[in-house]
Parts: structure tokens; sequence; C-alpha cells
């Protein structure tokens, strides 16, 4: 250390690329750890730190300060170390009827929302496999498209074809199927319209890297020993496609369970979800110790369906 | 592997694309009607693109939206290859587990999650260390590499790993130093995986609502912060007006992307076609 001090002083260029030198053969010999360390440090600074001071603020008490929360940690004068751990947020939102209703609700909502988008998206996908190699391009490439455009926009353009006076009411009165004009914008039937809208290219871009890599000599072989194309599909295809079925349900799954856009402008205040809800706690109650609490119980809820697809994941990058 | 379309599947593909397609090009189609009311056709016009452009709020949040997504996607990449490369090449080291638990989990938590964890991490510090003083651009920017590096570095592995090591052990053999083999061989032939990473870096950070709401301070409106204080209370013909040139925008850049992917791909093919016939 004093060495490059002192040769900083006198001669001031040759000192510098020495210093220069002397980094460079350290960041040579230690590159490695460098590498690690950056990533690592701020996923662990800026992604895993927060989830603790949630957990610990979900066992606080609200109290009106800044930031409106107890400390778990007090010191007494005597120097004796109080820990106050607080669970009635717990037990409040676990006993709270509007609490469990929305925890439902959204569990409600994303699993049949999932269902959907895999009726909808596995033909897709199934179709798009059997294309030939241009058609393959220019229909994965319609498919991927919107997931690059704007995710409020889409949902908004969902509000235009919905909403009382909206396209969809106009061509019905115009057809003159209905008089009065139906109501979809604000219930739950147009938040099911918006997450299956959405999510629908989660499902079919993992179905059909699944499906892309199936033998078709499988197939071959199921129809000359006689097999029909639908037993074939069942007894040959389906099976095969699991691992996909379940990524891309997964991917849909999990981000809708959570969801706080499409309810708040499709759904309007009539349809209950947490993502929601946990955002209204926050931003409109300030309630912080109560909407840590919700955060942590939706994690719980969603922690297994994020094991399993990491499970998957791992497994097929393992077969690459 | 492919074989015959069925009609069914056909029939499924036409249903599902015209589900994608049909709201945006009624929301294109609308953003040229001249009536204040969305849904009621006044004759076309180019009104409310004239309204939009005076609009000086709409000019700051897309100066702030294209500011935060261009240093998020620099740092995402820059970070999120270093994980990537960590996590293909450097076989075992300590805590790799937690590693790579950190980087797959950002990918599907709940963005209501990752908001409010956020917040409170800038809140606390800002009590312990005083720092970030007020929430704003860097508060945002932050958020947005946290996530960001993990899709890059989702790339950064498949690319890697396609990459396969053939050319790195080669130049191992002809006495070359690690360091030089990763700054001379594999970060260049990363390069088209670092460019991809970065556009979506790009697109996630001006995509993103959730996170930003949670964590920005007053008086700082990214576009999308703006767009949802406004469709909230229900349809409004300029919002249509900037979702025709976002999408727009959008669609021309990745035409341009896939042409050029499309034109880097058979030129591949065809330098292996000429390399094969040379071979044999």
């Amino acid at each position: 250390m004093s060495d490059i001090t002192r040769n900083t002083t006198s001669e001031p260029v040759a000192g510098q690329s020495n210093l220069v030198r002397q980094l460079a053969r350290r960041v040579q010999a230690q590159w490695r750890s460098i590498i690690v360390f950056l990533p690592y440090a701020w996923l662990l600074v800026f992604f895993l730190l927060p989830f603790f001071i949630v957990a610990k603020i979900s066992l606080a008490e609200i109290v009106i300060a800044s930031p409106p929360f107890s400390n778990m940690i007090e010191w007494t004068d005597e120097g004796v170390m109080n820990i106050r751990l607080v669970f009635d947020n717990f037990v409040y939102i676990l006993t709270d009827n509007l609490y469990y209703r929305t925890y439902f609700n959204s569990l409600k909502i994303s699993i049949i929302s999932t269902i959907v988008c895999l009726l909808i998206g596995y033909p897709m996908a199934y179709g798009i496999v059997r294309s030939g190699p241009v058609a393959k391009r220019l229909l994965l490439f319609a498919v991927i498209l919107p997931f690059w455009t704007s995710f409020l926009l889409r949902v908004y353009a969902w509000m235009g074809l919905l909403a009382d006076q909206g396209t969809i009411n106009n061509l019905l009165i115009w057809l003159g199927l209905i008089d009065e004009p139906l109501r979809m914008l604000y219930t739950e039937f147009a938040v099911y319209i918006g997450i299956v809208y959405t999510y629908l290219p989660f499902m079919i871009l993992p179905l059909y890297a699944n499906m892309e890599r199936l033998d078709n000599t499988l197939n071959e072989a199921a129809a000359d020993l006689g097999s029909r194309p639908v037993n074939t599909f069942f007894k040959v295809t389906l099976p095969l496609t699991v691992p996909g079925i379940i990524a891309g349900s997964l991917l849909v799954f999990i981000p809708a369970t959570g969801e706080y856009v499409i309810p708040d402008l499709l759904g309007g205040g009539n349809v209950l979800m947490i993502g929601r809800l946990l955002f209204n706690e926050f931003s409109a109650n300030t309630d912080w110790p109560v909407a840590s609490a919700v955060a942590i119980v939706l994690l719980v809820l969603l922690v297994l369906p994020m094991t399993i697809y990491q499970y998957f994941q791992g497994k097929a990058a393992e077969e690459q | 592997m492919y074989g015959k379309r069925s009609r069914f599947l056909s029939v499924m593909l036409a249903i599902g694309l015209a589900f994608f397609y049909i709201p945006m090009i009624l929301l294109v189609i609308y953003s040229f009607n001249y009536s204040k009311l969305v849904p009621v056709w006044g004759g076309w016009s180019l009104r409310w693109y004239g309204v939009l452009f005076e609009s000086e709020e709409v000019w700051n949040a897309v100066a702030l939206s294209l500011q935060i997504a261009f240093v998020n996607a620099t740092f995402a990449t820059l970070l999120g290859t270093l994980a990537g490369l960590a996590m293909v090449r450097f076989g075992r080291f300590r805590g790799r587990t937690l590693f790579g638990g950190m980087l797959v989990a950002p990918l599907v938590m709940p963005e209501v999650i990752t908001g409010l964890s956020l917040l409170v991490l800038f809140i606390t510090l800002k009590q312990w260390i005083g720092w970030p003083a007020e929430r704003g651009f860097t508060t945002i920017t932050i958020a947005h590499i946290t996530f960001s590096l993990a899709y890059v570095a989702v790339i950064v592995q498949a690319r890697l790993t396609g990459m396969g090591q053939t050319l790195e052990e080669a130049a191992l053999d002809l006495g070359a130093k690690p360091f030089k083999v990763l700054t001379a061989i594999t970060i260049p032939r990363l390069a088209p995986g670092m460019i991809s990473g970065w556009l979506l870096a790009f697109t996630l950070s001006l995509d993103d609502l959730v996170i930003a709401s949670f964590v920005t301070g007053p008086g700082a409106n990214t576009l999308p912060i703006l767009i949802f204080s406004r469709i909230r209370l229900g349809l409004r013909p300029d919002i249509n007006a900037l979702a025709t040139i976002i999408i727009l925008f959008v669609a021309v850049c990745v035409a341009i992307a896939a042409l050029l992917m499309f034109y880097q791909q058979r030129r591949q093919e065809l330098d292996q076609q000429i390399a094969d016939r040379g071979g044999a």
C-alpha cells in the first residue's frame, strides 16, 4: 500500500500505470470470483433481502409513524433485547371473510383461465408444429408479436370491445340479436377474457417447444399398426407432451394468481383478486403489516407451483 | 416433427390468431375516430394524434421510460451475462444452488410481491443509510434491473449451452490463458445472445406498470403509469392514438429483428453446407 502512495506522489504517470497494472493482475487472478460476485451480490441485496424485510414487517403492528409499523426488536434501558412478534395480521387474514374469499376467488379464476388457455393453446401449438417450414416460422412470429407489444394496451383494447357502448355490443345491437347492451366490462367474464388473451402465448410457446422435439415415426408406427388418428393422439402424443402442458400451465397459473392490472381494468371493483387487494391495502389504506402478510400468504400458496416449475426447467436443461 | 395438419388444427389456429389480432386492429382503427366517445364513430380524423403530441406530460413520460429502459437494459445485460457465464461455465461453486434459485425466481414471481418487497427495501435502506433519498428514476431502474437480469441470464445460458465448448478447449490446448479465452472467444460468440437479452430487457422495462408503480415517487411517471392513470377512468381516444404509435413501432422493430435473424440463420446454414462439402 505504502509502495503505491510513494509512487503516485513522485511519479504520477508511472505510478498510475503501475496501479492499473496491479489492478489488472488482480482482475486476471480473481476474474472468476468477480464474475460470480457482481450478479450474486445484486440478487442478494435486491431480491433476497427484501423478502426478509417483508416477512419482518408482516410480524409487526401498524402504528402512526414513518414508516408505519412497529419495531420487531427493541432495546430497553437495561440493555435487554425485546423481540415482539405479532401474529395478528396472519390471524386476521386467515379468519377474515374478505381475504379468505379473495384468495379462493383468485385461485378459482387462475385455474379456470389456465384450463381455457390449455384448451385453446394446445391445438394451436400442435397446428404450428404440423405446418410447413415457412408457415411455421410465420405462425410462431404471429404468436410472439403480441408478447412484445404493451401488455397494458392489450388489456385496454378489450375495454373498448367489452364496454356497454363498446364494439361487441354495438355489433350485436346492429345485427338485431339484442336490444339492450350486455353488461360485460367490469364483470368476472371480462377478467377471464383478459387473462386468457394476455397469457395464451405463455401456454403456446412451451407446448410448441415440447412438441417440436417429438418423433413423428412413433405416430407413423401407430398408424401402421392400425391405430386411428384420435386413438394415436390420446395414447402417444398427449402423454409425450405432458412436460409441455405442465410448463405452459404453470407459466399461466402463477402470474395469473397475483394479477393486478387485469382485475383492476376489466373487473373494476366487482372482482376480488388478491393482487388487487394487496395493491390497494398498500396504497390506499397504507396498512403495511397487513399488506406484507397478504404477500407472504400469497407467496406460500405459490411456492409449490414455483418449485415444480423450477424442477421441470432444471430437468429440461439437463436433457439438452 | 411435421406431418399433415388436420382441418381442426387449421381452424383452431385461425380462431386463435383472430382472437390475438382483432382487438388490436380495432384499437388502431378507433384511434382515427373524430368522436370524443371512443366507440361512437364520428368519421376519420387525426385529431387525437394532435392532442397527444401537444401533451407535455406524455412527452415527459416517454422520455423517462426510455431513459430507464436504456440504463436498465445495459446493466441487466452486463449482470445477466456474468450470471449466465457463472452458471454454465464455472462448474460447481459455493452457493450455486441459491444463485440458480435467485436467477429463476424473478421470472415467475408475481409482480405485486416483487414490487412490494423492493419498495419496503428502499424505505428500510433510507432509514439505515439515507439512500435512496427519494424514489423515482434510480429506484425504478434498480427494480427493473433485478428482474431483467434474470431474463438475460436465461437467454445467455441457452446460447452458451448451444455453442458448445470445443473452440474454447482448442484455444486452451494451444496455450491461451482462461481469461484471454473468455474475452477473445466466448464473449464475441455470445454477442448475439447478449443483443437479444438487451432488447428483451429494454422491452420488459418499457412494459412494466406494477413494479414501477410500487417503487416510484412523487412526480416520476413512466409511460405505463401515465397510461394506467388515464384508462382507469374509462376509454380515451388519445390513448388509442398512443397505442397505435406504440404498436406500429414495435411491429416494425420486431419485423426488422426477425428478418435479420432469418438472414443470419440462412447464412449460417449456407456456411455449414459449404463446410460440409469442403470436408467431404
